[in-house]
Order: C-alpha cells, then sequence, then structure tokens
C-alpha cells in the first residue's frame, strides 16, 4: 500500500498517531483508538477517509447491538407478510437477507474505511463474536449459502472508552494506540484549524486558562478538546476582552459540566 | 534477534502472543520503524501493547533492553568527536542560566537542539550556547545544567529514551488505586448468569417464536425461553472510621460503584470499627442507635451471598483475639473473639475476600500481627483496579 496517513486539513495528529494509522494500514489489521473523552477518537477515522480520499462507512455500537447485525439481517417478517399477501419473489430468500455495516463494508467496490464506534458499548462477547469476520474479512450466510468476502480488505477503525475490557483474542488482533491529551502547542495548532482568523493574544490567554483548570486536581471532569473549542466559540461570539479571561473565566459552564467541579474551581481561583 | 526483549516483556507481565510478536517481525521487515530508533519504539509499541495500563510497564522494559542501544543518528560524528573530551576544565556554574535551563519544556530542548545541530560549525565546550561539554548549555555532556539532552560522552545518550524515559503513563497504571467509574468497570466482572437449567422458561423469546412461526408457514408458534440474569448477591462488610479515615475517600469510592452497579441481585451493606464483633452498624457514621446483632446476619443473610471485607486489617492485637462479651440469643453472657467472628463468616460464606486499601506495613510487629492473622482467614487484595478484579475473579471460582 503505497498511501499513507499525514493527518487532514482540519485534523491535527500527532506524530505517534500518524505512525500507528500506517502501521494498522500496513500491517492490515484493524487499529484500536482509546482516549479520554474528547480527544477526537471518532473524528480520526473521518480525517483518515478524507486524507486518503476514500469512503468512509460507520457502524454506531450501542448496548444492544450484536454481532450479527453488523453483518446481515435476514428479515423473515417480511417474508412472512409477503408470503400471506401473495407478493412476488417470497422463494428468493436473497431478497430479504439485508447486508449490516460490515457486510456492506465487504461487498464495496472500492476499498474504503470501516468505523467501528464505540465498541465497549456493547455486550462483553461482542467483540469476540467478530474475531472470525475482521481476521478473513468473510462471513457464511447460512440461508442462502451465500459466503460474503471482502473484495477490499477495509481499513478498520475501532475506537472504545474504556466501559468494558475487551477480550485477549481481540486485543492481539488490534494495532493499539492510546490518544493522549494534547499539550499546549498541539492543542494552537487545533485550535487554530477550527478558527484560522482568532486574535494569537485570545488563544494564550485561553490556553493558559484552560491548562491551569485542567491542572487542578479538585476538578473531576476534566474539560476536553470538544469543550476548549466551545468556549473559545462562546468568547469570541460575546466578544469577551482577552485580557480578562484568565482573572474572570467567562462562560465557565461551557469548560465544566458538574456543579461541584465549578464551586471547586471558583474556591481555588485567585 | 532479539527475541529476549519478547521473553522480558513477558516475564514483567505483558501478555504478549505470538501473533503480535510475527506482526511486529513483519512491520519491522515491511520498514514500518522508518530506520529510526523512535519510530522503533513506536512500532513496538502500538503492535505489542494493548492498554495505556500497561504502557509504564513497557516503557521500564524497553529502557532495559536497549540502553546499551548507542545513539548516533542525527548527530554526525565530527560533533561527537568534539564532545569526546573529558579532559576539558569544568566552566563556571551559573545559577541564572540554570534557572533559565529548567523552565524550557522539552518540545523546545529539541527543537533548540535541532537549530544547534545546523548551525554549530566547531568545537565549543564550557559554555551556555553550543552543544558542549562541562558548561551551562542544555546540549552535550559532563554539563552543569539540571536539563537537557545528553550528546555523546560516556551515557551515550539515546533521544528515543527522552520518550520512553519519561515514563509518561505511570499513571495510567492498572495497579494505582483509582476511582469509582473504574471501580464500577472493575465490578462489572462481578457477574454470574443464571444457569441455564435452574429457572423455568418464563421468558417471552421473541426471536424464535417469529422464526418458528415462519418456518410453520405463518402458523403462530410461541416459544419461551430461560431467563438470563446475574444471580450474584453480595455482602459488603466495611471498616469505618479510626485508621480507616485515611482512605475514606477511597472507601466510598467503593461503596458509591458497589451500589451503582444495579447488576447484582441483592446487596446488604454494614459497617464495623476495626474488626467484627456482635453487632454490626447500619451506617458509617456508626451510630450505636443504629445496628443489626452480626448474630442476625450469621443466621438470616444466606451462605451463596458473596462477602467482601474492606478493611486495613490493622488494630491492636488484642481488639483481634480478646474480644468482648455479649448477650447472645438465649441470654447468655459470651466472650467471642474479634476472630472467632470472622471465622463464623468464613465458614458460613464460601466465597469471601478482605480489601485492603493499605499496604502490609513494614515496620514493627505489632501492626502486620492481626494483618497477617486476617490475611490467614481470608484472601486479601489490596484496593487497586488489579487488585478488586483479581478479588473478583476470586469470588466467582466456584
Amino acid at each position: 500500500m503505497s498511501q499513507t496517513f499525514k493527518g487532514s486539513q482540519d485534523y491535527v495528529a500527532s506524530q505517534e498517531l500518524m505512525g500507528a494509522v500506517n502501521i494498522a494500514m500496513v500491517l492490515q489489521k484493524p487499529l484500536l483508538i482509546k482516549g479520554e473523552p474528547g480527544t477526537g477518537k471518532t473524528v480520526l477515522a473521518e480525517a483518515i477517509a478524507k486524507s486518503l480520499g476514500k469512503e468512509l462507512i460507520i457502524w454506531n455500537i450501542k448496548s444492544t447491538t450484536k454481532a450479527q447485525d453488523g453483518l446481515y439481517v435476514y428479515d423473515v417478517v417480511q417474508r412472512l407478510y409477503d408470503s400471506q399477501f401473495g407478493e412476488g419473489g417470497v422463494d428468493n430468500i436473497e431478497k430479504y437477507v439485508k447486508l449490516g455495516k460490515l457486510g456492506e463494508a465487504f461487498t464495496s467496490e472500492q476499498q474504503l474505511i470501516l468505523l467501528i464506534d464505540e465498541i465497549d458499548k456493547a455486550d462483553l462477547e461482542f467483540p469476540n463474536d467478530l474475531l472470525w469476520e475482521l481476521d478473513r474479512m468473510e462471513f457464511h450466510i447460512p440461508e442462502t449459502g451465500r459466503t460474503v468476502t471482502a473484495k477490499h480488505r477495509p481499513i478498520v477503525v475501532i475506537t472504545s472508552n474504556a466501559e468494558k475490557e475487551l477480550p485477549d483474542a481481540f486485543l492481539r488482533r488490534c494495532v493499539f494506540h492510546y490518544i493522549e491529551f494534547p499539550g499546549e502547542e498541539l492543542m494552537s495548532e487545533i485550535v487554530r484549524v477550527h478558527f484560522p482568523a482568532l486574535d494569537s493574544h485570545l488563544l494564550q490567554q485561553v490556553l493558559a486558562a484552560f491548562y491551569r483548570i485542567r491542572a487542578l486536581p479538585q476538578i473531576k471532569k476534566k474539560p476536553s478538546t470538544s469543550e476548549i473549542i466551545d468556549w473559545i466559540q462562546a468568547l469570541v461570539h460575546g466578544g469577551f476582552d482577552p485580557d480578562k479571561i484568565v482573572q474572570e473565566v467567562p462562560h465557565l459552564g461551557v469548560l465544566l459540566k458538574k456543579n461541584e467541579d465549578i464551586e471547586a474551581m471558583r474556591r481555588s481561583w485567585r | 534477534m532479539f527475541s529476549d526483549f519478547l521473553y522480558l516483556l513477558r516475564q514483567s507481565g505483558l501478555k504478549i502472543s505470538m501473533t503480535e510478536w510475527m506482526a511486529l517481525c513483519e512491520g519491522l521487515d515491511k520498514g514500518l520503524h522508518g530506520a529510526t530508533f523512535s519510530g522503533f519504539y513506536y512500532l513496538c509499541r502500538a503492535v505489542l501493547v494493548k492498554s495505556e495500563t500497561d504502557f509504564d510497564r513497557f516503557d521500564r522494559c524497553f529502557l532495559h533492553y536497549f540502553k546499551d542501544v548507542p545513539f548516533e543518528q542525527e548527530v554526525s560524528q565530527e560533533l561527537m568527536d568534539w564532545l569526546d573530551r573529558p579532559d576539558a576544565p569544568m566552566g563556571i556554574y551559573d545559577a541564572q542560566q540554570a534557572e533559565l535551563n529548567e523552565m524550557l519544556s522539552e518540545t523546545e530542548i529539541e527543537r533548540m537542539f535541532h537549530e544547534r545541530m545546523d548551525e554549530q560549525k566547531e568545537q565549543h565546550n564550557c559554555g551556555n550556547y553550543w552543544v558542549g561539554t562541562h558548561g551551562m548549555s542544555i546540549f552535550g555532556n559532563s554539563g552543569l545544567s539540571p536539563v537537557g539532552i545528553r550528546v555523546g560522552g560516556d551515557g551515550a545518550s539515546k533521544r528515543a529514551f527522552r520518550v520512553a524515559g519519561e515514563r509518561r503513563f505511570r499513571d495510567f497504571r492498572g495497579d494505582n488505586t483509582l476511582d469509582t467509574r473504574q471501580f464500577q468497570v472493575a465490578l462489572r466482572h462481578l457477574r454470574q448468569f443464571s444457569g441455564l437449567v435452574d429457572l423455568p422458561p418464563t421468558e417471552f423469546d421473541v426471536d424464535n417464536t417469529i422464526k418458528d412461526t415462519c418456518d410453520g408457514g405463518g402458523t403462530l408458534k410461541v416459544r419461551y425461553k430461560r431467563p438470563r440474569k446475574n444471580t450474584v448477591k453480595v455482602l459488603l462488610l466495611m471498616d469505618s472510621g479510626g485508621s480507616m479515615e485515611y482512605y475514606s475517600q477511597l472507601c466510598s469510592a467503593l461503596f458509591q460503584a458497589v451500589s451503582k452497579t444495579r447488576h447484582f441481585k441483592d446487596l446488604k451493606v454494614f459497617y464495623f470499627h476495626n474488626c467484627i464483633y456482635s453487632r454490626l452498624y447500619n451506617e458509617p457514621s456508626l451510630l450505636h442507635t443504629q445496628t443489626t446483632p452480626t448474630d442476625w446476619v450469621l443466621n438470616n443473610i444466606p451462605s451463596d451471598y458473596k462477602v467482601i471485607f474492606v478493611g486495613d486489617a490493622q488494630m491492636a492485637p488484642h481488639e483481634l483475639v480478646t474480644g468482648f462479651a455479649y448477650q447472645n440469643g438465649q441470654g447468655e453472657s459470651v466472650r467471642r473473639s474479634g476472630l472467632a467472628w470472622l471465622e463464623l463468616f468464613r465458614n458460613r460464606h464460601r466465597h469471601a475476600i478482605w480489601l485492603n486499601p493499605s499496604d502490609r506495613p513494614t515496620w514493627g510487629e505489632y501492626w502486620t500481627r492481626t494483618y497477617d492473622a486476617i490475611e490467614a482467614l481470608f484472601p486479601m487484595f489490596p484496593l487497586t483496579v488489579d487488585g478488586l478484579e483479581e478479588g473478583m475473579k476470586k469470588l466467582l471460582v466456584r
């Protein structure tokens, strides 16, 4: 594979992250991404798709999602209806087999990016049920006797919030990367991508206040990248005096979402 | 080629399989490390390590194994020759410069280092700007600056170790003590689904009903299945007050996690002070008006409850072995030691563990005696993520 991922216009990736993405692509293994909430795990897949010019398929995992849903669904109820109301084509089971996200990615004519988002939301056994499919990139539909094999191995990105431990057998097949919370330098780069025209003095003040808040040990839910972006939006919109930001921290509710955090911050801020 | 590294990693507790090792070899074969040492480090980490809690362990092994690899890239041989001057006179220590140097971040130092590399055309020792020896400069060796990048000299700097050596992931280690959320995750291990045989099929099985109905060409066929429920019942006994005050935050985090975990079939919580005697307290405030006789707990809580003790197991020895007199159910006055009470619990409940927020005391025999006595009675685990997980596994063993 000659293509390499170098970040995209609106996604700033650290050197290590780019390395991990490329390792996963070359080794043809799923890339497992973990990290603090709001560090851009989900957006990463979009950025990869954009920078490689490939289509992106997102499979959002919920607590009720089963591995089978991603492969195919055999719509027996529809078939029953059709048979009772005399619709044609009831004998053709293929008509009632609907491919899931994984099946879609396998049958695509072009290579694409498959994002399995928040895999830890599903049942504990979920990742194990996908081992074979992700390894071999194929699955079998017993109802029709068809085997769906990937025409082009999709680039699989999996995100997890570490709510559940993933099984070892599954982990063994992945390339792992932990997105660290960006440092001040990288953060200013990220903010620049979102607000290209932002006054640099304002940015400096915002970052100073932001990292000071994050460093407070009393804060339970630390503000993250998405929150600083919202905060800047609010500050710019309100036309706040940059020199007063560190002192007064306006629109605090955008940064801190818990009552006790806001109180703790107010107490320790001088 | 460096398979010892694999064994070193496995020895340190990282579960690395052949699959991953082969993937690493394949990655190296395809040149994914980009012929740099840092690239090699990141390749190894991405392929071999699967959790940020293991990053620190990996970093230490990496440092240990590759500490003798010479660092040569990015520094010209000429510069290395200039730096090979153990005989140069020691420069003058400059406190102001030291302070300035200390304010520089790692990335700044690294950026400056690259600038210097391009600028430097000759040997500069004892100074505070160029890459050189015995000076206040942040680069070079045998210098006086409190921070900086070591280049050349005896230690032969390894830049990848700036990364590995930082051990930034120390806080993520699984054996660190933890917060509510992490506790909750650990507690999820404690589940045991009702066996498929010991309950009547009472739950309406939608999927199979539809399937069978369709298979039968539309004749309704209702199917039932056995419910799948967590059958784990927990009796939580927590030490409160006294020496436990130090751990109150940790214990309240555990308590919140346990009470928020809704998947237990039943949860009963009682409190005690130091050790268990004739009465258990209903509230952590240890009010004498709100207590439950321990006899009642022992007689009425079925033995299939899994018991979790939380306490530091440190008390005066007489508190454990002497005990106090109390009135038993027949109105007789009986004297029973704390240890005897604990034994009653152990004999009744097959699954019981003791979680300890404190380490075994390293000093003095006085406190270790009760610790060891209790550890002999119950499997004891530290109150950390790893400890809790181990404990949960112990509770599930049949």
